[in-house]
């Protein structure tokens, strides 16, 4: 059984990007019969002579309607060593929310340029959200270069420049492929036309990006999501904690902090419904025993004792905006972190990511829908909470509406001019 | 309970990675502990299906060694396979589970829904599925959908936001981002939750047959009489068919969905096995929908039609 990477792709409509997409679930065979006759069926009515893969990546008929796509979609396709789950978002600069959702989870975003005219603005913002999300690999997929007579000197110039960029951003792993995504040349098949490329295939490359970071270099970081108590005659008084390891390893011996309330204590024993383990990975949904009869519940994060998040009042960080409501400074929003959830107060919007030049700007008022920012918020209670840069999961929190429910903002503990300081360097 | 050898378990136990399937059944559990822990009457929806099958085992895992802690929820078209109500009353009786079963039935007796010229009754569990939610005053309704069945299901998120018609809304559907999900609804809202929304049907296959869970015997190549309409075998039966010149036949035949008999074809088949489930589904040419179900190839559109209305 192979394993599974979560990729998100970025790229506008002329791009190439539902070409290429399709382009990958129809060369790996997950394009089925009945797909592929639907698809031919339209192709034909709009009087296609082949049958355009895009096609198999549209969504719903609203989209198809006004030609346009609303949210991230997922496509599932594998190969005999990995699985992938790939967000399909759309690269329009309004729609710079649904990038950044896809991103969230992506271990590897894909960035695609057309060949003809290099990297351009909007390269660079999905660069830059790719960099801001934290996602540790990008892979540029050099697309079109059948218009450029697969011309080799081309595709080295739009590769340089664009991997300098995206290592002034922090990325720390860039890889570009030449292709052409309506031929299928470099996508899962090797071009016959660019031999002077011997790099792998993007799927061989998708095939090969490690998934796995060592978690001995993290922290542990448990979630409590839920207190398990059967109170049954089997197991009288057991008390597990249930969650998953978002960062680190569980391991039984391990002494761990309850955050917020400080208190040390250590893991007697990490339970499963198929048997017990010694130690939990990342990822990993299990149930904890704890030595001491402590108060925990739902909400609490459960640390490493000796390298434990921060626990702050104070919460200053990047949003991205999510929905059409603004709140104003004062207003009274939750923000949800990791399992626990507390009322807070805007205290302040300090200044904006100005999405088209990448400059930071100073911004004071409400963040509109797609605006990435700095906020100052004022919790009514301590949040355990960690820099998004060494902890991606718990370094990441919600702004939601009190009144109604709605996710207003995505928001990260990192400060925008890290992304300067490193674009500087 | 496990197929799963020690020496395997052992191996799997001491890895330095979690493979396809453990990562997907973490993620499974992690929704379910998220929605017992943030919402107050969850209801799972369990068919007998396959999906609802894997849900029900997920949902075991989470809370284990406590029990499940919310009821089960059948919609009973009335035109069900014997086999799989069978399996559906003995599981519910095995794991001490509340059953509520929302009925097509009633809703067509007390005039609430009426029957089709076609007999097809999938399109008509709606309204007792949104009238068991509020007479029960579920917040959270687990589905099994996923979303490689489907282009409208591709968009689907984990955590569904439905207003108080049942009804889905594509452009009020909350982001979701990294593993935090949000559960806040207005009163007379209430969330449809996905949790196998990143498995694909042979992850579900793989995982049966790595769980050694069992499933209704319809799933498995058995003889029976079935009859063509629209291209599909469908079970001949009280329910309304064959009608006209539809001929009676024999054949060796399988269920790779489960659902109102009128509307869920069989497949030829000899896979009588798991492993032989797996093969035939890893060469298979037709998705499971566009093979087995009537009623997703009314239009193309069908799917985000009925969800807009308020379908599972």
């Amino acid at each position: 059984m192979g394993d599974l990477l979560r990729l998100a792709t970025a790229g506008s409509v002329d791009d190439g990007k539902s070409t290429l997409v399709g382009r990958l679930l129809y060369d790996t065979k997950s394009v089925l019969a009945d797909q592929l006759a639907a698809v031919d069926r339209v192709s034909r009515e709009r009087g296609l002579t082949g049958p355009d893969l895009a096609l198999l990546t549209d969504g719903l008929r609203a989209e198809r309607e006004q030609g346009i796509t609303i949210d991230v979609a997922y496509r599932y396709f594998s190969t005999p060593t990995r699985s992938f789950i790939l967000a399909d978002t759309p690269g329009h600069v309004q729609y710079t929310r649904n990038m950044v959702t896809g991103a969230s989870t992506a271990e590897l975003a894909v960035v695609l340029v057309d060949a003809r005219n290099g990297v351009v603005e909007q390269t660079r913002r999905h660069a830059t959200v790719a960099a801001l999300l934290g996602v540790p690999h990008v892979a540029l997929a050099v697309n079109k270069m059948d218009l450029v007579d697969f011309d080799e000197a081309v595709f080295d110039s739009i590769a340089k420049e664009f991997e300098a960029y995206a290592v002034g951003l922090g990325i720390r792993d860039v890889v570009a492929v030449p292709l052409s995504a309506l031929d299928g040349d470099n996508v899962v098949e090797r071009s016959l036309r660019m031999p002077w490329y011997s790099g792998p295939t993007f799927l061989e490359h998708l095939e090969a990006v490690p998934v796995f970071v060592n978690p001995g270099d993290e922290a542990l970081r448990f979630p409590v999501q839920y207190v398990i108590r059967p109170q049954s005659a089997e197991y009288p008084d057991y008390r597990g904690y249930a969650g998953h390891v978002a960062s680190g390893v569980a391991k039984v011996g391990d002494q761990v902090v309850v955050q917020p309330a400080g208190r040390v204590t250590t893991i007697t024993g990490i339970d499963t419904f198929d048997g017990p383990l010694d130690e939990a990975l990342p990822g990993r949904s299990v149930t904890l025993r704890l030595a001491d009869d402590v108060d925990i519940s739902r909400g609490d994060l459960l640390s490493a004792a000796d390298d434990a998040a921060e626990v702050t009042q104070d919460l200053k960080g990047t949003v991205c905006w999510l929905a059409e409501q603004t709140v104003s400074v004062r207003s009274r929003v939750l923000v949800k972190s990791g399992t626990r959830t507390v009322r807070a107060l805007v205290q302040s919007f300090n200044e904006r990511l100005d999405i088209d030049s990448l400059d930071i700007v100073p911004h004071v008022e409400p963040f509109a829908l797609n605006e990435i920012g700095s906020v100052t918020l004022r919790l009514a209670e301590p949040l355990p909470i960690d820099d998004y840069r060494t902890h991606r999961h718990s370094g990441a929190f919600l702004i939601i509406d009190e009144a109604d429910g709605t996710t207003l903002a995505a928001g990260m503990v990192l400060a925008l001019d890290e992304l300067r300081t490193a674009r500087c360097l | 309970m496990s197929a799963i050898t020690a020496a395997e378990k052992i191996a799997r136990d001491h890895q330095d990675h979690l493979d396809q399937l453990d990562v997907l059944e973490s993620e499974s559990i992690h929704i379910f502990r998220e929605v017992a822990g943030e919402l107050e009457r969850p209801v799972l929806l369990f068919s007998g299906g396959k999906d609802s099958i894997v849900m029900l085992h997920l949902a075991r895992k989470a809370f284990w060694p406590a029990p499940v802690p919310f009821p089960v929820m059948h919609v009973d078209t009335g035109h069900n396979f014997d086999e799989v109500i069978e399996y559906r009353d003995r599981t519910v009786d095995e794991l001490g589970l509340r059953l509520v079963v929302a009925s097509v039935q009633e809703a067509i007796d007390s005039g609430r829904v009426r029957e089709r010229p076609d007999g097809t009754r999938n399109p008509l569990q709606t309204v007792p599925l949104l009238d068991a939610i509020v007479d029960n005053k579920f917040d959270a309704v687990f589905g099994g959908g996923r979303r490689d069945e489907e282009k409208a299901r591709a968009k689907e998120r984990v955590f569904s936001l439905r207003d108080e018609f049942g009804a889905w809304d594509p452009r009020r559907q909350r982001p979701e981002l990294w593993d935090l999900y949000n559960g806040r609804h207005r009163p007379g809202e209430h969330l449809r939750i996905f949790p196998l929304s990143n498995w694909t049907e042979l992850d579900v296959w793989r995982y049966l047959q790595r769980e050694d869970v069992s499933l209704p015997s319809i799933y498995f190549a058995h003889d029976r009489d079935v009859f063509l309409r629209d291209g599909m075998w469908l079970t001949a039966g009280a329910w309304g068919g064959p009608q006209g010149d539809e001929v009676i036949e024999r054949r060796r035949i399988r269920y790779r969905t489960v659902g109102d008999m009128s509307c869920t074809g069989a497949v030829d088949s000899d896979a009588s096995t798991c492993d032989e489930v797996i093969a035939e589904v890893g060469s298979s040419r037709l998705t499971e929908r566009g093979a087995t179900r009537a009623d997703d190839r009314m239009s193309e559109a069908a799917m985000e039609d009925r969800k807009r209305e308020g379908y599972f």
